[in-house]
This record gives C-alpha cells, sequence and structure tokens, in this order.
C-alpha cells in the first residue's frame, strides 16, 4: 500500500545540511499497525510527514496504492490528505474558537460535502468515541484524552485509508492515553493502516510491526 | 469548500475576536459613511446649482461684448471692441425662432424715497425682462413697451427694495429718486430669493437707455435671446452670430448658450462632487490599511491553525480563500454599516439644515459597497497569501 524506495531528505539548519532521511526504503502493508520509534532528530517525523504528503523527498520514489505521490501538484497532494491520510497530533491541534462537534467537522467542510451529511456523521462518530456528550463544548472544556478523541474523530471522519499520529500519548496521562491507543487500536482492527511514532517502549510493543529509526535510516524492522 | 461554509467559518473567527473585528469593521464604516455623507452632500449641492441656473428658463442665449481670447493684450491698451448697442438687440430680435429680446446693463446707486435711502442693484433692461427670465410681477406691472431709445423714467422694484423703503405704503404710483433722477413706481416684483449670493429681490429695474445713460455706459453688457422650445441652441446662436459679425465687422463679442453654461457647470459641478468624494475615499484607504493590519495579526496568530488545515486536506487555494474571506466579510458589514450611517447622517442633515441640500445617488452608494468589498479583497490578499504560502509542517510546530 505505501511503498517508499531511496528517500532522501535533508533540511538546512543554519549553515548545515542535515539530512533527515537518507535512503529510506519501506514498505507497508495495508491494515498493518507500524510503530516508528527512535531517538529524537532521528527522522521518525519526518518519515510521518513524508507518508502524509506535507513534505516532499528530494529523491527517491513513493507509491501510495500503486501511485506515484512525487509527481503530484500541491492541490491534487491536499485532496489525498482530505481523502486517504488521516493525521493525530501530540498537541491535538483543536482550533480553539470552534465546538468539538464543528471541529470534527472541518475536513468534511474544506471536501465540500453538504451539512445534513456532515452532521449526520460528525453525531455518529463522537457517540462511537464516546464523547456524544460534548459535542458542543469548546476544547478548553474538555479533558486531554476527550481533546485527543475529537483530534481522531476528525482524522477518520473521512474514512481514510492510512491514519499517521505523531505521539498521539505524548500529552497524556496513562489512562486517558490508554483509551487512546485503544481507539487506534480498535479503528486498525476494522481496516485502516496506522502509523505511529512514540517515544514509549510499551506501547511499541503492541504494535504489529516496529520500526526502529536512528540518524535518518531505518536501524531495524521487525 | 461551499460558498455559505465559508461564510461561516469567516464569521466565526471574526465572532471570536469580537472587540477587534468592532473596530476594523468601525474603520471601514466611517470610511463609507464619509463617502456617502460627502458625496450627498456634493450632489445636493449640483442639484441645487443647477436649479438655481435654470430658474431662468433653458432657451436662453447670452450675448456679451468683448471676445475672450487667450492671445493678444488686454483690450485695455488696443480697444477694437465695438459696443453692443440697442440697435444691435433690434436687429437681433428679428432672427427667426427668437421670441423675445432683453438688454441688460447692471450697476450700482441709490434709491431714495423721502427720508430713507438704500444702495442696491439697478438693472437697467428692457420690457420683456420679466417674460425672458421668467420672473413674476406681485403688484403693478413691469416695464412698458415704450421706444427704447426714449424710455420714459419707470421704474419696477424688488421685493426687498420694496419693503424695506416704504414698509407698510403702497408704492406703486410713488416717485424715488435713483442716482438723483425721479422715477416713479409702476410694479414690484415677487421675491425670487437669491441666485448665487446675488439677493434679485435686493435690485430694482428701470429701462435700459435710462441706465446707460445713469451709468455713463456706451455698451449694453448683455443682450438675452429667448428663442423657441425646441430649437436647437446652436442654430440660434450660430444666426446671432452671423448676424453681429455683419453689423461689427468682426466677432467682437462672446455668445454663451444656456447649454453650454449648464455643461460647462455640470462638469465643474461633476468634478466637485468627485472631489469630496475622493477625500472621502481617503479615510475608506485607511480603513483598509485597518483590514490588512488586522488580518496579518489574524495570520500570525493562527499558523498553527493553517497548518492543521492543510494536513487535513486544505489546498493553499482554500486557505487563501478563508482568509480573504474575512477580510470581504469585515469590509462588507463595515460598508453597509457605513451605508447606513451616511445615507442618514445625509437625510438627517438635510432634515436640520433645510438650507444645505442633499441627495443621497444611490448608484454611489452601491459603488461604495462595492468599493468597501475590493478594499477588503485588495486588504485581505497580501496576508491570505502569506498564510497560503505558509510551509505546513512549519506551522503547525509554531505553537
Amino acid at each position: 500500500m505505501i511503498s517508499l524506495t531511496r528517500i532522501c531528505r535533508e533540511f538546512t539548519v543554519g549553515d548545515e545540511r542535515v539530512a533527515a532521511l537518507r535512503d529510506v526504503d519501506l514498505e507497508i502493508g495495508s491494515g498493518e499497525y507500524v510503530a516508528v520509534m527512535g531517538p529524537s532528530g532521528s527522522g521518525k517525523s519526518t518519515l510521518l510527514n513524508m507518508i502524509g504528503l506535507l513534505d516532499r523527498p528530494d529523491s527517491g520514489s513513493y507509491l501510495l496504492e500503486g501511485e506515484d505521490m512525487t509527481s503530484l501538484s500541491g492541490s491534487q497532494q491536499a485532496a489525498l490528505r482530505r481523502h486517504k491520510i488521516g493525521f493525530v497530533f501530540q498537541f491535538f491541534h483543536l482550533v480553539p474558537r470552534m465546538s468539538a462537534a464543528e471541529n470534527v467537522e472541518l475536513p468534511m467542510i474544506l471536501a465540500g460535502i453538504d451539512s445534513g451529511e456532515r452532521r449526520r456523521r460528525v453525531g455518529e462518530t463522537l457517540e462511537a468515541f464516546g464523547i456524544g456528550n460534548r459535542a458542543r463544548h469548546r476544547p478548553d472544556q474538555l479533558s486531554g484524552g476527550q481533546r485527543q478523541r475529537v483530534a481522531i474523530a476528525r482524522a477518520v471522519i473521512m474514512q481514510p485509508r492510512v491514519l499517521l499520529a505523531d505521539e498521539p500519548t505524548g500529552n497524556l496521562d496513562r489512562v486517558s492515553g490508554g483509551e487512546v491507543i485503544d481507539i487506534l487500536e480498535d479503528l486498525n482492527r476494522s481496516g485502516i493502516t496506522l502509523i505511529m511514532v512514540t517515544h514509549d517502549p510499551e506501547l511499541g510493543k503492541r504494535a504489529g510491526r516496529r520500526i526502529r529509526m536512528v540518524d535518518g535510516r531505518i536501524e531495524s524492522d521487525s | 469548500m461551499r460558498q455559505r461554509d465559508l461564510i461561516r467559518l469567516s464569521l466565526g473567527s471574526l465572532v471570536d475576536q469580537r472587540m477587534r473585528s468592532f473596530l476594523t469593521i468601525l474603520g471601514i464604516a466611517v470610511g463609507i459613511a464619509s463617502v456617502v455623507l460627502l458625496t450627498s452632500i456634493g450632489e445636493g449641492v449640483r442639484r441645487f446649482m443647477l436649479s438655481e441656473f435654470t430658474q431662468f428658463g433653458t432657451n436662453l442665449i447670452g450675448i456679451n461684448p468683448g471676445k475672450t481670447s487667450t492671445v493678444g493684450v488686454s483690450g485695455a491698451i488696443i480697444n477694437n471692441v465695438r459696443p453692443l448697442s440697442i440697435a444691435d438687440e433690434e436687429a437681433l430680435r428679428q432672427i427667426p425662432g427668437v421670441i423675445d429680446t432683453v438688454s441688460v446693463v447692471q450697476g450700482n446707486a441709490p434709491v431714495e424715497w423721502r427720508q430713507r435711502s438704500r444702495r442696491t442693484n439697478i438693472l437697467g433692461t428692457g420690457p420683456a425682462a420679466s417674460t425672458v427670465w421668467q420672473i413674476r410681477v406681485a403688484r403693478g406691472r413691469f416695464l412698458p413697451a415704450d421706444d427704447q431709445r426714449a424710455a420714459r423714467a419707470l421704474v419696477v422694484l424688488g421685493s426687498k427694495v420694496a419693503s424695506e423703503l416704504f414698509r407698510e405704503v403702497s408704492p406703486l404710483g410713488q416717485v424715488v429718486r435713483i442716482g438723483g433722477e425721479r422715477y416713479r413706481v409702476v410694479g414690484v416684483m415677487e421675491s425670487k430669493g437669491q441666485m448665487l449670493g446675488f439677493d434679485l429681490d435686493d435690485a430694482v429695474y428701470i429701462p435700459t437707455a435710462r441706465a446707460m445713460g445713469l451709468f455713463n455706459q456706451e455698451s449694453l453688457m448683455e443682450i438675452d435671446l429667448l428663442y423657441q422650445a425646441g430649437l436647437q441652441s446652436k442654430t440660434v446662436a450660430d444666426q446671432a452670430r452671423r448676424m453681429l459679425i455683419a453689423r461689427h465687422g468682426a466677432e467682437d463679442f462672446t455668445i454663451t448658450t444656456q447649454e453650454e453654461m449648464l455643461d460647462v457647470l455640470g462638469s465643474v459641478l461633476d468634478i466637485v462632487t468627485l472631489a469630496v468624494g475622493g477625500l472621502g475615499a481617503i479615510s475608506l484607504l485607511v480603513g483598509g490599511v485597518g483590514i490588512m493590519t488586522i488580518m496579518t495579526i489574524a495570520v500570525t496568530e493562527r499558523t498553527p491553525e493553517v497548518g492543521l488545515l492543510r494536513a487535513i486536506g486544505a489546498g493553499r487555494g482554500q486557505i487563501l480563500q478563508l482568509f480573504i474571506g474575512e477580510a470581504v466579510v469585515l469590509a462588507a458589514i463595515g460598508g453597509f454599516c457605513g451605508l447606513v450611517a451616511g445615507a442618514g447622517g445625509a437625510w438627517l442633515l438635510g432634515a436640520l439644515v433645510p438650507e444645505l441640500p442633499t441627495h443621497t445617488p444611490w448608484e454611489y452608494a452601491l459603488y461604495a459597497e462595492i468599493l468597501a468589498a475590493a478594499i477588503g479583497l485588495l486588504a485581505g490578499v497580501l496576508p491570505a497569501r502569506h498564510a497560503a504560502g505558509l510551509d505546513p509542517i512549519e506551522a503547525l510546530r509554531a505553537e
């Protein structure tokens, strides 16, 4: 489903060129549960952004469901992010002035789905994630765990094929972190491809596949 | 993204920053209000001036001695201008289509009756002045159609002169002294009010030839031709020109048709309206700068939001739309408030100060609204382009 071949990506930090990804080769099948681990600065997030079409490789090729991603235009990539990819962030990234329901609705607004359909899907999804009674609350009225559940609801509302989670529990206490992981794993069991960056070895163990990155290279893959 | 959702999202973020949005809207509203108010006053003045000028009728042609030209020396040194004479006037009256003519000599002299004296305008005119200028006689009659060269010493008083000199006494048949000569009052004019500061009621009318003698003038100051409605002013003017050239041997006079005058006046007044509108537009510009400032701040503050929107599938175009949308909504609301305030202000001004005529030209108001939206668009473009150009990964990290 996801096929990276000899992906390189360099950044300029100050005067220095820093290689974030060096010749990364990676195949991820549909429905896999992958944990990406490694020290900070090892290129985990860059890899995730690359897969999520937020970043472009300097060289190498990236096929998503057999399609070449590197040659796509910006707006084509945006359309793919809208329909095939969901993002979950460490810091939730909810829009503070909008209610939980409005936050979840956002991707569908961008996709131009009509409001009746939007309301139906938002209601269903929030209910499924156990935050149906929080729909009208704004992010600052929600607990951390609830916020992350809203963020996950937003990530999957367009029924994407891939869910990318960058330290989804990094900002949560153990209990709500566990709840969030349960939700993500449920989603994975129902067929979504889950790729999660994490520092937590406990979490890593739960994944079907663990990738360890060091200095922009994949060191181990099991 | 749908139009409705775009507006809803824009309103959402504007409501979130109520105070800031209110102040920005206020800026645009003041700009639009001043444009509407000032153009209303300009248009009102325009209409007022045009009606002032047409109150004497529109089928008039004025002829003055001397030729306005940009070449040569002042007529005071080499004066080859022949005077306009009463004979000229009588010749002009023969032109087909000319209904009547009025010769004019104007001066200033005291008018005395018993112990009272008033310095006032003396208008030496022909007997047709009342009909040609559309000034009615309130009491008595206007100057009779005497032989113009040997007119009797009769006078018609303007309403103000009559009331100032005679108070309750009826002036008809009384004898007044004008510049030392005795004149018998035969009529009093209706009040006509002022025209551009010239008080038509503070004047007296005496036969032309007498005024020429009184002020020691060789030439008439003006001959007015009243021509039949429906005729081209140019045709009549051309005939008058040819006739006078034949009589004078050269074109040493100036012919002004009412139409030309109204054209010139109209274009001058258009410029006045435009100029005051331009003054208003400056404050509109300031309002636009306000929008730009606020949008720039908003983009900076909401950088992480931009990153998020990009991550969940917003293209650069959509980010552009969102921020421009906000700017346009701000400007449009401001424009509408300004329109209401400006038109309301103009109406109130017209009601409270009737001397200051106002008229809100609604097509201008529409332009103002479109202008406001355009300013919003322009002011929004730069910040919105900045937002759309942000790198999504950097933007997400900007918390």
